[in-house]
């Protein structure tokens, strides 16, 4: 960007990569800081279950199992990602594809958690502490969720043969996105369901 | 030759309602921030004068105690949210890309987007008043009392209202901070763009990582009034409220004050003429304010509790964060000491803000000591000093950027006439305002209520502050009317008016929608002050004789001799997507609003954005045709 020598032509929009990632970074660590405060908020409420199940509802097997699909889905994203920078069309469509539905089996499997949690009388409004956990969760089910449509809107950008490297969404930059939202989850795994204190 | 793009660009700027509201130049969004900012300031300081004229005697009847919630809310919320920083990002928008070198901002159908979120949102808010009550627990929204369902939507309005104002401006910030970062013109370092918009990045930067924090408290507040949540409520910790906003709360104080800072340093230059004296100091005393600013947060909340070691530590930190802010102001002094000072319009009102900021910084290091807070707790002392700071330093510092930039947004110049009676006015009705407040606040007199009892020796100051408030409004009324009427009137400005230092002032007034023919390329701080002058064998400036002002090089925008074009430029197409994007939003905040029955609003909200957002996504970004 600094070259004397062309400065119109660094300056134009052919090259907007940078700026989109650069932007994008930004956007992540806030997302950073709308994450952290919930986590803060759950930890506060860790132990106000009032008379509600506490963290003794969790199926720590099942939610492992679960997070397990979500971090492959991270592999599958960087092999999509790898496919697209070698123009490989179809394997970037199989792989973005195949990142769509390891995460869309993620929110089947929340979704079906949170089925059981109500059954089992753990409810949004049960205590500061089911409040909380439904809160943390459900926005991250919420990213995951978007996640899953800018993929979808890949694959189809893609078949369409209209995917860019340009302007607009790209692969790299979804990619981005996902990875943010699966280490979100580690973090969330890790304080929610692993430290049981 | 004139190429065929800046052919259009030069000769047809687009006309008309629908040119303003598919509208992607970052110039347009500017002034369209702006004059909803003022609009704004007029409401929010109707509602200060009606609360004035409810406290200019003892045991007042204007208002009733519910209408005065209302209104006190509303002015606090309105001035910072919809007024201050909007203003701030009105001048952003404008004059990032010129003082960088760029064309626009990174992403212009984001901007706009930005923009109508956030004039639906204050919309959104000001309609409070007429379907179903304004928000009235305070700006600051302290739970439990926000969380109680007595009044149905008026809290509501708030916590979705500031919600979208809040992504509105996360939206903008990211936006600006890709675009100093990636798009500065060649030989443009970060050491050189001008301390105006290094304090764009750090408000962008505070922006960023402290409004998730608030959203996150609207939300929970948002639950526990409407999913029967126990947030702040029956198990919950109201004191988890207090962390949450004042962690945004206080990172916001810079956010409104840091864009008038950076507008200061770039008057006293110009009308000092003499460099900014410690330019990185300024740079890095900004910087150093915006990381601090994340560690004094607990300040507004020692009476809540907390212990001493808490509070003596954020005693410490907010004690500290008055350095750097202290360095700037004797950087201004610098700067204008030895100057060749000339006391036009835009000098006054930068000397206005450093005069009154000082006070108001003064009053808050009192502040800072947690034994003297406790005195000064909830009392006028406190409504003093924040008025001090947000109005005698940011309003003060923005009304200097107006009469600054002025020229270059109409081609004009504003009334000096007119100018000074608002200046005499406003500094001398603020004056008799906020100052007697001090005394007030000391005297005792409780913040936030709606009358007081006679006998207690508080008359007197407050029919003083009173008719102080009307002689601001009426300042008002004149800068609006000038503003009005300097735009077919004015004196013609020309490019330069001022003989300015920045890039800005080397391009035409108003400027062409692709800003300048051709990128500047930089080699020096005040980069079009070094290109104006030179230094002689005894460092004094002389200038250059050939050149004047306006732009750098008229021939440039044509065509080589071969006929071929240097400059290719593909300014992006007008857009209603984001303003689509953004009504769908709206609608789906009203629903939220007036939940249970709103959830059909949502629904249409939620696919009327999706259309917005789908359709912003899949238009080519330049329409013209011969986009690769």
């Amino acid at each position: 960007m600094t070259s004397q020598a062309a400065p119109v032509e660094a300056h134009e929009h052919h090259d907007i990569r940078p700026v989109r990632k650069a932007a994008m970074w930004v956007f992540l660590g806030s997302e950073c800081m709308f994450f952290g405060s919930m986590i803060a908020t759950f930890l506060l409420y860790r132990n106000e279950t009032g008379a509600g199940p506490g963290s003794e509802i969790f199926n720590v097997g099942f939610t492992s199992a679960s997070s397990f699909v979500l971090l492959m889905s991270s592999l599958t994203m960087v092999l999509a990602h790898n496919a697209f920078e070698k123009r490989d069309a179809r394997g970037t469509r199989i792989w973005l594809a195949a990142t769509a539905l390891l995460g869309i089996t993620f929110i089947a499997g929340q979704i079906y958690e949170f089925t059981e949690f109500v059954n089992g009388g753990l409810t949004l409004s049960t205590s500061s502490f089911s409040g909380a956990f439904y809160m943390l969760t459900g926005f991250h089910g919420g990213h995951v969720a978007i996640g899953v449509m800018l993929l979808l809107a890949m694959f189809f950008l893609s078949t369409e043969g209209r995917l860019r490297d340009d302007g607009g969404l790209n692969v790299e930059l979804v990619g981005l996105y996902w990875h943010f939202v699966d280490i979100i989850w580690i973090v969330i795994f890790t304080v929610v369901y692993l430290l049981q204190v | 030759m004139v190429l065929d793009t800046s052919k259009d660009l030069a000769t047809g700027t687009p006309k008309g309602i629908w040119s303003w509201l598919t509208t992607i130049d970052h110039k347009r969004i500017g002034l369209m921030y702006a004059v909803t900012a003022l609009v704004a300031f007029f409401i929010a300081g109707f509602e200060a004068l009606l609360i004035r004229l409810q406290l200019a005697s003892a045991n007042g009847t204007l208002l009733s105690a519910d209408a005065y919630d209302q209104l006190f809310t509303m002015h606090g919320l309105t001035m910072l949210l919809v007024v201050v920083m909007p203003v701030g990002a009105a001048f952003m928008n404008y004059f990032i890309p010129l003082h960088i070198g760029a064309r626009d901002v990174a992403f212009p159908r984001a901007n706009a987007f930005s923009y109508w979120l956030f004039l639906f949102a204050t919309v959104m808010l000001l309609s409070s008043f007429v379907l179903g009550g304004a928000p009235d627990g305070g700006w600051f929204g302290y739970a439990p009392l926000s969380t109680q369902l007595e009044e149905f939507v008026r809290m509501d309005f708030y916590s979705i209202g500031a919600q979208l104002l809040g992504v509105a401006s996360i939206m903008a910030s990211a936006n600006f901070i890709a675009t100093v970062f990636t798009m500065r013109a060649p030989g443009m370092t970060l050491m050189r763009i001008p301390v105006f918009t290094w304090m764009a990045v750090v408000v962008s930067f505070l922006l960023i990582f402290s409004l998730p924090i608030f959203g996150i408290g609207l939300w929970e507040m948002f639950f526990d009034r409407n999913f029967g949540t126990h947030f702040f409520s029956g198990g919950g910790d109201p004191l988890l409220w207090q962390h949450l906003f004042w962690l945004f709360g206080h990172p916001e104080v810079y956010v409104l004050v840091l864009p008038a800072m950076g507008i200061v340093s770039e008057v006293f230059p110009v009308f000092s003429r003499k460099p900014l004296f410690g330019y990185p100091f300024v740079v890095f005393s900004g910087i150093a304010i915006g990381f601090m600013g994340f560690g004094v947060w607990a300040h507004h909340m020692y009476t809540a509790g907390l212990g001493p070691v808490a509070e003596a530590g954020f005693g410490v930190a907010t004690m500290l964060i008055a350095v750097p802010t202290g360095v700037k102001i004797f950087n201004w002094i610098g700067t204008m000491w030895g100057g060749k000072l000339r006391f036009e319009l835009p000098m006054l009102f930068a000397i206005g803000f450093v005069s009154l900021f000082v006070v108001g910084g003064l009053s808050g290091v009192l502040h800072s000591v947690v034994p003297s807070d406790y005195q000064q707790h909830d009392s006028y002392f406190v409504v003093a000093h924040f008025h001090y700071v947000l109005f005698g330093g940011g309003v003060f510092g923005y009304v200097a950027g107006a009469y600054y930039w002025y020229p270059k947004w109409t081609g004009r110049l504003l009334d000096k006439r007119l100018g000074l009676w608002h200046f005499w006015l406003m500094i001398i009705g603020f004056n008799m305002t906020f100052a007697p407040m001090h005394i007030l606040g000391l005297n005792g007199m409780p913040r936030r209520t709606y009358r007081y009892p006679e006998g207690l020796g508080w008359e007197f100051w407050n029919q003083v502050a009173t008719v102080g408030a009307f002689i601001i409004g009426i300042s008002f009324v004149i800068f609006a009317w000038n503003l009005i009427r300097s735009r077919k009137n004015g004196r013609i400005a020309g490019d330069d008016p001022w003989d300015g230092r920045t890039l800005e002032w080397s391009i035409p007034s108003p400027p062409p929608v692709h800003n300048f023919d051709e990128i500047p390329v930089v080699s020096h701080i005040d980069e079009f002050w070094h290109r104006k002058y030179a230094t002689d064998e005894e460092g004094r400036s002389v200038r250059m004789p050939d050149v004047t002002g306006g732009t750098i090089s008229s021939e440039t925008a044509t065509g080589g001799e071969d006929g071929k074009p240097t400059v290719d430029m593909h300014m992006p197409s007008p857009s209603y997507f984001p303003l689509v994007a953004a009504f769908g939003i709206i609608v789906t905040g009203y629903g939220l609003v007036y939940l249970p029955g709103g959830w059909v609003a949502v629904g249409v909200g939620v696919l009327v954005a999706l259309w917005g957002f789908f359709g912003w996504s899949l238009e080519p970004v330049t329409r013209n045709g011969n986009h690769d």
